[in-house]
């Protein structure tokens, strides 16, 4: 670890990226998160690594399917429009069991929406945009060393689980500034071998290919079951949450990312006026924990739900408390960002009804 | 005889970098033929140990089962991405893509254009066979003019549909491109000629001197609703009329000569 | 708990990001916890531009701020839109070189600073946002003038060096202003 800095939350992404061994890097100008394609432009070359600006995200997947198929740790960064383009790609890298690192800032949609902070493409993330059988681990860090951290990780259970692996960020969290540490760089040539399952050359081995496809069913089938096995060996090993305040709680919020930390003071403000708030934070969303958050319902009458959606991630919330208190939600949609004053409000309402 | 034979035996071994498998193509198709030619040129090169083959979405799905090379399957059109990823990532590999009129020249238009103006250090087989095959025979790019397919059954016009696209010409105004010629496989003499452009094409690969591509004339007997030899007639008859053979660029044998190399 | 909630805001160009940026920077580099959020989009070039600083003895929560106890106005839409947010016993500074208008709040401290003015006389009208700058962190004690320094240092490398000095210059110039008015 070295001395605290301050930086862009899109610098923090990509320098953490670098310093993970990543050193591929294919990206497409997308507000706002066209400073992290800047960066790795700039940082690539200095550290021998490859940066291509990609004709259109639809071509960037797909450079990442090929240099993800020859070994490399790669990385791409988009928002919204941009990550929807590369669901066909994403779809074909889960089944080829390709690992690749995707960064989506969200921003306000639908459609060409707007460019503000949003949560509305949690549907799309986390329970998969593109076609078919498959699941993304999603992690949706709320301040920037925890994006440096989990971007790091992100890298780790990519290549574990031979998976894409999402980090959900928002508008707010790309740009936003705030000091943070950087661990030490891990020399790429020290990463685990992948000479396993990579396309190398066929070499001193039989020739062999890595693909989403098999005509056959039954065949495709057990392709299939690979992939659901090793969901299972996620859900196990990687959630990730945390608890603020939930010792004593009456109230249970519960926000992912940015919102989150937004909710953490709304906590305090409630804290203030006697009542006993706390917050779950979900940080990996698939897999979501579930179980945690189900025990924590049993001690409240309230878990009250925010995002920047009109409620998406309320539904794996819902899943978990099973009707054991009320599920209330409080949401701001198309990139308006809640204030911790709106949330307690809000909160305040459902306390009097 | 038995001298002859031993020869004519020789000739005709199957190459070390086909896999074996049979090709499931239809008779009087042309997969087969240029297959072969690639895997003759992979093994002359000796090249098989650091090939990938990229295989698209088409008839040529399977091209990598056939070929004792590593391989994967783009996503339809995107072959020219996944090769740049693969290259750029190792650049000490050797990149094949493997790709048809639909693939390469409608739904990929953009990849391919982009990786060839950037003269991405691939080498591109575009098999021209006027025809979406795999689907059923529908209307592809370089369907020719009047030409019926189950998508145009009344007949290709320049009113409805547009023209026949002409892959070779563009490649000509992109200045990355190192190689780009059009060749034929219909007949016994076409064929070192077929070779040899794609010699040159993985050479403007092995040089360094940018994006080779060679595109194949070719024939879907089952599609375009004709016997084998009927539709090598045909594809003699009209392909080569709107898509003239010949080299359209060749910076290449400049630098093999420049390096001593036959 | 100590904690600054400052929004600077005013037209794009008038150097407002820095200004948070500096208080922020600052901020870190006396161990404090800090966070700036920017408002972004195309109004940043020409329209109105905002950034949210928060600096506190604590981990920071939200970097979104609904109540700010501290404002540092360049322009009047954003005296318009800042100063009804503004929380009782706030502190305002007012750049009066760019607003020819009264604040209506009577339960803050007002500090005008004739911001332009100031920095035209050291030979930079740029350096308007450092006069603004120094008398923020006279009245607000955010941050001290050497840690500032050390933050302006930072930033400034290069070709930008040679604006140290006045930019210094500018922010003691703010400083005095504030000291006067606080009396």
């Amino acid at each position: 670890m070295g001395e605290k800095i301050m930086v862009k939350g899109t610098e923090a992404i990509g320098e953490a990226a670098i310093r993970a061994g990543c050193r591929v890097y294919f990206g497409y100008p997308i507000t706002p998160q066209s400073e992290l394609t800047e960066y790795m432009a700039r940082r690539m070359p200095q550290v021998g690594g490859v940066f291509l600006q990609a004709e259109s995200e639809v071509a960037t997947v797909n450079m990442m399917y090929g240099a993800s198929s020859v070994g490399a740790r790669v990385m791409t960064s988009t928002s919204s429009p941009g990550f929807s383009l590369m669901q066909e790609g994403i779809s074909y890298m889960a089944c080829a069991r390709l690992p690749g690192v995707f960064v989506d800032v969200v921003r306000g949609g639908p459609g060409l929406g707007d460019i503000q902070p949003s949560q509305g493409d949690y549907f799309q993330i986390v329970k998969g945009g593109g076609h078919g059988d498959y699941r993304l681990p999603v992690f949706s860090p709320s301040s920037l060393q925890e994006a440096v951290e989990l971007t790091i990780h992100a890298f780790d259970v990519a290549d574990k689980y031979r998976t894409p692996v999402v980090i959900f960020a928002d508008g707010m969290m790309g740009q936003m500034m705030e000091p943070v540490e950087f661990p030490d760089p891990i020399d790429p040539s020290t990463l685990p071998s992948k000479d396993d399952w990579a396309l190398t050359g066929a070499k001193g081995r039989k020739a062999r290919y890595v693909t989403s496809f098999d005509i056959d069913p039954y065949k495709l089938e057990k392709m299939n079951l690979v992939l659901q096995e090793t969901y299972k060996e996620i859900e196990k090993n990687e959630q990730k949450w945390e608890e603020f305040m939930t010792d004593d709680i009456e109230v249970l919020f519960v926000a992912h990312g940015t919102v989150g930390r937004i909710v953490k003071s709304a906590v305090k403000l409630a804290r203030q006026k006697g009542i006993k708030a706390g917050l779950f934070r979900p940080i990996s969303l698939y897999p979501f924990p579930y179980k945690r958050l189900s025990e924590l319902a049993e001690k409240v009458d309230i878990v009250m739900t925010v995002e920047m959606s009109s409620g998406q991630m309320l539904e794996d919330v819902r899943l978990a408390v099973e009707g054991k208190a009320e599920t209330p939600f409080y949401g701001r949609l198309a990139g308006v960002v809640p204030t911790p004053g709106e949330i307690l409000e809000a909160l305040m309402k459902e306390l009097r009804r | 005889m038995g001298q002859e034979l031993q020869e004519s035996i020789v000739l005709a071994k199957m190459p070390k970098s086909l896999s074996g498998k049979e090709f499931t193509y239809c008779p009087g198709c042309h997969h087969g033929i240029v297959h072969r030619i690639i895997a003759e040129l992979i093994d002359e090169f000796q090249l098989r140990e650091k090939t990938v083959l990229v295989a698209p979405v088409g008839c040529s799905v399977f091209a990598y089962e056939f070929f004792d090379v590593d391989g994967t399957v783009a996503a339809h059109g995107r072959a020219l991405a996944v090769a740049t990823g693969m290259k750029r990532a190792r650049p000490d590999m050797f990149i094949i893509t493997y790709q048809g009129d639909g693939d390469l020249a409608a739904i990929g238009t953009a990849e391919t254009i982009h990786a060839a103006n950037r003269g991405e250090r691939v080498t591109t087989i575009f098999i021209n066979n006027a025809v979406y095959g795999m689907t059923g025979g529908q209307m592809a790019p370089t369907t020719l003019l009047g030409m019926k397919t189950t998508t145009s059954p009344y007949g290709r016009t320049p009113e409805r549909e547009g023209y026949p696209i002409h892959i070779m010409e563009i490649m000509k105004a992109l200045p990355g491109v190192a190689y780009a010629e059009r060749v034929k496989v219909s007949k016994p003499q076409d064929i070192p000629k077929a070779k040899m452009a794609i010699k040159k094409a993985f050479y403007a690969q092995l040089l360094d001197v940018g994006f080779g591509i060679v595109e194949v004339l070719s024939t879907c007997p089952t599609n375009w609703g004709m016997d084998p030899v009927e539709a090598q007639r045909w594809l003699e008859e009209n392909m080569t009329k709107e898509f003239p053979l010949g080299v359209y660029v060749d910076k290449v044998t400049e630098v093999m000569k420049e390096k001593g190399v036959k | 708990m100590m904690e600054h909630k400052l929004i600077a805001a005013g037209f794009g160009g008038q150097g407002v990001m820095l200004f948070g940026q500096m208080v922020a920077q600052a901020g870190m580099i006396e161990g404090k916890h800090v966070t700036w959020l920017p408002s972004y989009g195309p109004e940043m070039r020409g329209g109105t531009a905002n950034c949210t600083v928060v600096v506190s003895d604590e981990p920071v929560a939200s970097p979104v701020v609904d109540k700010p106890n501290e404002i540092a106005i360049f322009n009047i839409p954003s005296l318009l839109k800042f100063e009804p947010m503004l929380e009782e016993n706030g502190i305002l500074v007012l750049n009066t070189s760019m607003i020819d208008r009264e604040p209506t709040r009577k339960d803050i401290t007002i500090i005008r600073v004739p911001a332009n003015e100031v920095a035209d006389k050291l030979g930079t009208l740029k350096a308007q946002n450092m006069v603004m700058l120094g008398a923020y962190i006279e009245v607000a004690k955010t941050v001290s003038v050497e840690s500032v320094f050390k933050a302006l240092e930072a930033k400034m490398t290069g070709k930008k060096a040679q604006f140290l000095d006045v930019n210094k210059k500018a922010i003691e110039e703010g400083m005095k202003i504030a000291r006067q008015q606080l009396g």
